[in-house]
């Protein structure tokens, strides 16, 4: 009956899927909004990453939004399973030293890799106005490392002051330059504030460098908390 | 043409998740199957935004300034996917971490131990 009844949701949504595939048709040009998106990022912008442009001037808004979300999952989750630790209290010291060793190539390649992922990700981060990267994929990049950290020493700890710290920082030096933006140029998170220099250059299209570098600190900051919430 | 291809395998990805969700009683494959519906969603929004024979709208060598509006695709569900990703992060760990408080205070996974929420 119930299997019958799944069967039966399954094949309605499909029949449903299979006539959006039939209707969809492929565009050959760009809608309006995304034709003037792809003149206006580059002209206005100085960006050559369309993408990166929306992201972090015309859709910067959303950008702070979304990082508050994760602000908010990282302390959510922290309320969540924090008192669970709290009353585990007497154990964690036993948890970390019965739990089983990584392996001896887990603990070099952690060793090698962790470096070659920080450096990895400073890159993206960089050159998220210039080609495909930006803030919130070399945080994740810099959080994977950690958790590869975590992963091959049970005895790593990770500083959450510092961390939540950093993180603070960044978030607070995000909204300042977005008052600068209003300050200094057209409106909240403007990137015109500084000049867009040569296009494509390393240190170009205003602000949004900085916002880039912000912005991955912040992500990669939160995504290590919640990492480390998960731990025993 | 393309562009039906991808769209068609981000669906069956969302019918996939949805049967997972339906079927199984272990919290976690839930939660996976979860993860699998926003992945099936996010192909489903990328391949809506592809447009024929596009390239990645990035001004460089091979796309310059004056072709770009003609070669490329969609930015715009690219950068609303960028947003999605990160919250989908976001909801699958309060979702693990709910999932391991529903383990410490009933000493299993599966949803048929969790009746008293049931209506």
């Amino acid at each position: 009956m119930r299997r019958a009844f799944v069967v039966l949701v399954v094949v309605l949504f499909g029949l449903v899927f299979t006539s959006l595939v039939i209707a969809h048709n492929e565009r050959h040009s760009l809608r309006p909004l995304a034709e003037s998106y792809v003149k206006l990022v580059p002209q206005e912008l100085g960006a050559p990453n369309v993408i990166t442009g929306i992201l972090l001037t015309y859709r910067a808004f959303d950008t702070l939004g979304e990082v508050a979300v994760l602000f908010m999952v990282a302390a959510g989750v922290g309320l969540v399973l924090g008192a669970s630790n709290k009353r585990r209290k007497s154990s964690p010291r036993k948890v970390v030293e019965t739990a089983r060793l990584s392996s001896e190539i887990v603990q070099s390649g952690a060793q090698i890799l962790a470096p070659l992922i920080a450096i990895f990700a400073a890159y993206i981060i960089m050159n998220g106005h210039r080609s495909a990267g930006g803030g919130f994929q070399g945080g994740a990049v810099i959080a994977s490392g950690v958790l590869l950290l975590v992963l091959a020493s049970t005895r790593y700890r990770i500083d959450l002051e510092f961390l939540s710290m950093t993180e603070s920082a960044a978030g607070v030096l995000f909204v300042l330059t977005g008052i600068a933006g209003l300050i200094f140029a057209g409106g909240f998170l403007d990137n015109r504030m500084l000049p867009l220099g040569q296009f494509g250059a390393f240190f170009s299209a205003g602000a949004i460098p900085i916002l880039s570098v912000l912005l991955g600190v912040k992500v990669g900051c939160e995504l290590s908390v919640i990492i480390d919430r998960f731990r025993a | 043409m393309m562009s039906n291809v991808v769209l068609a395998t981000g669906l069956v990805l969302i019918l996939i998740g949805l049967w997972g969700m339906l079927t199984h009683r272990n919290i976690l494959r839930i939660i996976i199957a979860f993860s699998l519906i926003g992945t099936g969603t996010h192909i489903v929004i990328v391949a809506i935004g592809y447009v024929t024979n596009g390239t990645a709208p990035i001004i460089d060598r091979a796309l310059t300034l004056l072709e770009a509006p003609a070669r490329a695709v969609d930015p715009i569900p690219s950068a609303l996917v960028v947003t999605a990703i990160v919250i989908g992060l976001a909801v699958t760990a309060v979702m693990l971490a709910y999932a391991i408080r529903l383990y410490e205070s009933k000493k299993t996974l599966s949803i048929d131990a969790f009746t008293e929420s049931k209506w």
